[in-house]
């Protein structure tokens, strides 16, 4: 950088070095000639060995790499020049023509060679800036701090103070909750939102410290955040789906190219165990309910049974056959977008169909699983996710159909004479009213079946995610929400 | 070594402390437990408080340590949690 420096007799100078550094030894002729010419304006700060350089009186030992960290020191050396206020200038590794115009100093170093590049500064050796933020950055953050005692164990201290959904979590540690911090360029003081059930005030670092002891990376973060951001949008309805009898939690379909970046599971297993992605990102929305919102189980979870869901359930979606519209895009979103979809809903039911090979019986069938949603005499209640299996996906797209033919098969095939289905009919009590004896209905209200894609590429086998039995505008919607 | 310190994950509402399970509001109809730690003479003193326990309505439940010298065995905390409302470890000597 090419300043004209006025006044330089008023400058001060400041060099960073380490000696763990050949460009910073080569230049300890050029500091002693800096020393000589600016006595008390110039000082040096050495990050490893306060001893170096000998020839140098009154270096300033910086090994706790305060100074450096503060400075944003990348490489070193680096030459800073400032004025009484403000640092105007600075120049990194060893330019000549550089140092001698930030110094006013022509002679400077004219023994050394012209341009011999730095080294990293030790503040930036990997994990360092994180462990400096939590040392001399730690009042950014705001959440209350709790020392254990001698004798506690990490992880048995967060079961006893109520933090966990019954499995362990990740102690959450300054160090930890900088490192989660990382992953958002978000103010860790703003407030996302009020965090149902207790309508409390949450903010970011908030949602850190549970993404921490969920498990996640920080590069999960952003994931984390949009889907805390979907779960507090009004037509979700999260405050009435933790409060239900019913099974349902908050379901997680992830969309877009973050897929790939943070490497989630949307292939083999996808709705199993074992992508650190998809278990603890859902995972976090799940503790941030618990312990921020004070959703807890047997408290306000009035749940008859729950699901194994209520710990996870996040997945991503195939989006590997272009044709193949994904949900985000249903949901109006553009392929390029990432997007978090949350559902309330619940379990998986297979559908099995190793027979069709034409849209027309594969559809047929799908919709004959889709009537047991919930109940196989309720219709308009619940609304579904059908996941379809890349083996089915295949069966529709030789047959010349896209998802949009699927859904209108479906819609078709799902209409049902109120007769059928009315309280009595079968011999059931359960059912619709009596009112609907003579209508012809659907399984689904408009808006109330979305279709998704993911698994593993053999196996025959569709299956159901079936949603809460308040949904609609009376209960939850599913929401989407593009990750920033 | 100093301490782990942990960021609290919740909205603050509670102490830091651990908290310690809510009072009896009254002994009529409860179940108490006088675990006797094996020390002398713990029985007599166990005995005397058992009579004001009895007479403030309570029923009284007696359980014994093995040892003065270990704390007490998982299987004897649980029988008292599951049997009592509330204990009273007595101690002795």
């Amino acid at each position: 950088m090419r300043h004209s420096l006025k006044n330089s007799s008023k400058n001060k100078f400041t060099v960073v070095i380490k000696k763990d550094c050949p460009t910073c030894l080569l230049i300890e002729p050029v500091l002693n000639e800096l020393v000589a010419s600016y006595q008390d304006k110039i000082s040096v700060y050495v990050q490893d060995d306060p001893a170096f350089p000998s020839s140098i009186n009154n270096k300033i030992d910086d090994t706790s790499l305060e100074f450096s960290y503060r400075n944003q020191i990348e490489i070193v050396p680096t030459l800073i020049c400032s004025n009484s206020e403000q640092e105007i200038a600075r120049t990194v590794g060893w330019d000549k023509s550089e140092w001698q115009q930030l110094t006013g100093l022509s002679n400077l170093g004219t023994n050394l060679v012209d341009f011999k590049p730095g080294c990293g500064s030790k503040s930036q050796d990997p994990g360092m800036e994180e462990q400096l933020a939590a040392r001399f950055d730690s009042e950014k953050l705001s959440a209350r701090k709790i020392e254990l005692a001698d004798s506690e164990d990490e992880i048995e201290a967060c079961f006893d103070r109520g933090w966990s959904d019954g499995l362990p979590v990740v102690p959450p540690t300054s160090l930890r909750v900088m490192r989660m911090l990382k992953g958002t360029k978000r103010a860790p003081d703003e407030i996302i939102g009020n965090i149902p059930p207790d309508n409390l005030p949450c903010t970011i670092e908030k949602v850190a410290i549970n993404a921490v002891m969920a498990g996640c990376k920080s590069e999960f973060f952003p994931t984390v955040l949009a889907s805390v951001e979907a779960a507090l949008q009004d037509k979700f309805c999260m405050h009435g789906l933790l409060c239900t009898t019913y099974f349902s939690g908050p379901v997680m379909v992830v969309n877009g190219p973050v897929i790939k970046r943070i490497g989630m599971n949307c292939g083999v297993n996808a709705l199993g165990q074992g992508n650190r992605a998809n278990a603890t990102i859902g995972r976090a929305l799940q503790l941030l309910i618990r312990n921020v919102g004070g959703g807890v189980p047997g408290g306000i979870d009035r749940a008859v049974m729950g699901n194994p869901g209520k710990y996870t359930y996040c997945f991503a979606e195939d989006e590997s056959d272009e044709d193949w519209a994904t949900l985000a895009q249903d949901r109006g979103f553009e392929r390029s977008d990432s997007v978090v979809n949350l559902f309330a809903g619940e379990g998986l039911q297979p559908i099995v169909d190793q027979q069709s090979r034409n849209p027309e019986s594969l559809a047929k069938n799908i919709a004959n699983s889709l009537r047991s949603v919930v109940n196989s005499k309720l219709y308009g209640l619940a609304d579904a996710i059908l996941v379809v299996c890349p083996e089915h996906r295949r069966v529709l797209k030789q047959g010349g159909w896209t998802k949009a033919d699927l859904r209108q098969a479906l819609i078709e095939n799902l209409m049902t004479p109120g007769a059928d289905i009315i309280r009595g009919a079968q011999g059931i009590a359960e059912g619709m009213p009596e009112k609907f004896k003579n209508k012809t209905m659907n399984k689904f209200r408009e808006d109330g079946l979305h279709i998704t894609s993911t698994g593993g590429k053999a196996g025959m086998f569709s299956a159901i995610i079936s949603g809460w039995v308040a949904s609609g505008e009376k209960g939850s919607q599913l929401v989407s929400q593009k990750i920033q | 070594m100093t301490n782990t310190i942990m960021l609290d994950p919740t909205a603050e509402l509670n102490p830091v402390e651990k908290q310690i399970l809510p009072r009896l509001e009254s002994l009529a109809g409860a179940t108490v437990g006088l675990l006797d730690i094996s020390k002398p003479r713990g029985k007599e003193f166990l005995d005397e408080v058992e009579k004001y326990l009895v007479e403030m309505g309570a029923t009284v439940k007696r359980y014994m340590k093995p040892t003065f010298a270990r704390v007490a065995p998982n299987e004897l905390n649980q029988k008292i949690s599951i049997e009592c409302d509330a204990v009273i470890e007595g101690l002795a000597d």
